[in-house]
């Protein structure tokens, strides 16, 4: 479903991904795990479109991303659905409003059926009768739920999700990660997640890619990585300050 | 040896570096107006984003245009009325009152209060819209922010700016007025009647086209600096000073050149 090839990217002239190949399968559950700053969330919007490679190919369906412009590019991602690090709600709207957006913006859906639609997506991550209420009166756990809610509202195929659980409590953090691996069976999409929550995420993840000095050193079940002997995923895992992982 | 003979050219690296930069946040500035212009004529309009831009810059900067519009009109009444009892020609403060508000004073000083009221606080928005990924987030929807976010901030700019302009003109006369005539003791026909006299249509169209050009000029500045806001917090700050700079000095160079194209 979604193919990574050789995808180098550079900022500044400090390269970030450095010849990535990736390939993640159609109803996969992926977690990408790394260093923070290691080049998760510039491979996220690799994957969204967002950023455009200095070389190399992102292909979803067979069709090359980065190739694309204008309607074709947005038509492809009414496929998504994309969770961001900070949620990225609109401030100005009610919760419900928030998950409406995409439904009301991009199809001719009357607005009874969008009405069940969001109070069905919002019951189903906990929010039920939350709609009236505004972004900055939530807690950060609602937040992020919201965001989920309006990710899938439009039930995308492909689900991007970036570091879902920054800043909340461990409590909160396995409430998500349930949430997500709940919503992926009920809804069969594909997900894609960049995450450092060891060990947390492998109950939930089908496969985890280890990102490390812009390359994807090790991508398999959450069995074998765990039992990995590569040095880096191994200390990565293990939370290990002397290794080949540099601390600075 | 590379860098003794890098050194003496090294100014001229950066006169050149600074000459292209320069060209090129220009030329995006205006591809950036291009971009907002060709969207605006390719509907449908977001209707909703519209109004509630119109009630933010129009209606919230109306108590701002209603205060500096009568002490404008005031202060000009006040100085004209002294400057021409001079010369025994207090007869004309109406005229010279209207004048200077209509053509000059009126659109000018509307744009800069409201680019200091709203065009900021439109930067800032749009910028935290930019740092917390909330512009990223509407083109993953496949939306265009241009046509979401900054054409009803342009058309609302050309909508409310004349508006507010002919409000400010109407206090400041009635300001003035209130100096010559109340305090000063002019006639209340000699004030308005010179006033019909002297003052053509073609003078209040003239205030009027320039409010137009100010309404896009300060809504494309604000909302551009905005729009390329980066570097967190700091960058809203910056780009928030940047937008009334930059937007207060287009109002005095266009001003200028309106003024000498325009009857």
């Amino acid at each position: 479903m979604i193919e990574v090839i050789d995808l180098c990217k550079s900022f500044n002239g400090q390269p970030v991904l450095k010849g990535l190949t990736l390939s993640i399968a159609a109803g996969e559950l992926l977690v990408i795990i790394g260093r923070s700053g290691g080049g998760k969330s510039v491979l996220l919007k690799h994957l969204i479109g967002l950023f455009r490679p200095d070389s190399g190919q992102v292909l979803i369906n067979g069709v090359d991303l980065p190739g694309l412009r204008g309607r074709a590019l947005d038509d492809l991602r009414t496929k998504f659905g994309v969770v961001f690090q900070g949620n990225a709600l609109f401030d100005s709207v009610s919760v419900f409003d928030n998950v409406a957006f995409p439904l009301r913006e991009k199809t001719r859906l009357p607005p009874d059926v969008i009405h069940a639609r969001v109070e069905e997506r919002l019951e189903q991550v906990g929010l039920a009768g939350a709609g009236h209420k505004f972004p900055a009166e939530l807690s950060g756990g609602m937040r992020k739920r919201v965001a989920i809610a309006r990710a899938l509202v439009t039930e995308p195929e492909i689900v991007f999700l970036d570091e879902p659980t920054t800043g909340l409590d461990p409590i909160l953090c396995t409430t998500i990660h349930h949430l997500i691996r709940d919503l992926h069976r009920k809804l069969h999409f594909t997900a894609v997640m960049a995450s450092h929550e060891i060990p947390d995420i492998f109950e939930i993840a089908h496969r985890v890619a280890m990102l490390h000095d812009g390359v994807i050193v090790e991508a398999a079940s959450p069995e074998i990585i765990q039992a990995s002997a590569n040095p880096v995923v191994r200390q990565f895992i293990q939370g290990e300050t002397e290794g080949p992982i540099q601390v600075t | 040896m590379s860098v003794v003979r890098s050194t003496p050219l090294r100014p001229v690296q950066s006169l050149g570096r600074w000459g292209v930069e320069s060209l090129e946040a220009m030329g995006r500035f205006a591809l950036f107006l291009g971009e907002a212009v060709v969207w605006t004529f390719i509907p449908p309009l977001k209707v909703s984003q519209f109004y509630r831009r119109v009630h933010f810059i129009g209606v919230r900067s109306l108590s701002v245009i209603l205060l500096t519009g009568a002490f404008t009109g005031m202060v000009l009444g006040l100085q004209t009325f002294l400057t021409l009892s001079r010369f025994g020609s207090e007869a004309l403060l109406g005229p010279a009152v209207a004048l200077s508000l209509v053509r000059e004073m009126g659109p000018v000083f509307t744009a800069l209060m409201v680019t200091g009221r709203t065009g900021s606080a439109l930067t800032a928005e749009i910028g935290i819209m930019r740092i917390t990924e909330q512009i990223d987030a509407i083109q993953v929807m496949g939306l265009n922010p241009m046509r979401y976010l900054i054409v009803p901030i342009l058309l609302a700019g050309v909508a409310t700016f004349p508006l507010l302009t002919a409000i400010f003109d109407v206090v400041g006369i009635l300001g003035g007025y209130l100096v010559g005539v109340q305090i000063m003791g002019l006639s209340s026909g000699t004030y308005f009647g010179e006033m019909r006299t002297f003052v053509s249509l073609d003078d209040i169209t003239t205030g009027l086209w320039k409010s137009f050009a100010f309404g896009v000029v300060v809504t494309w500045a604000c909302s551009y600096k905005g729009y390329y806001t980066a570097q967190g917090t700091v960058g809203v700050s910056r780009a928030t000073t940047e937008a009334v700079v930059l937007s207060s000095v287009l109002i005095l160079v266009w001003d200028y050149f309106m003024g000498s194209v325009l009857p």
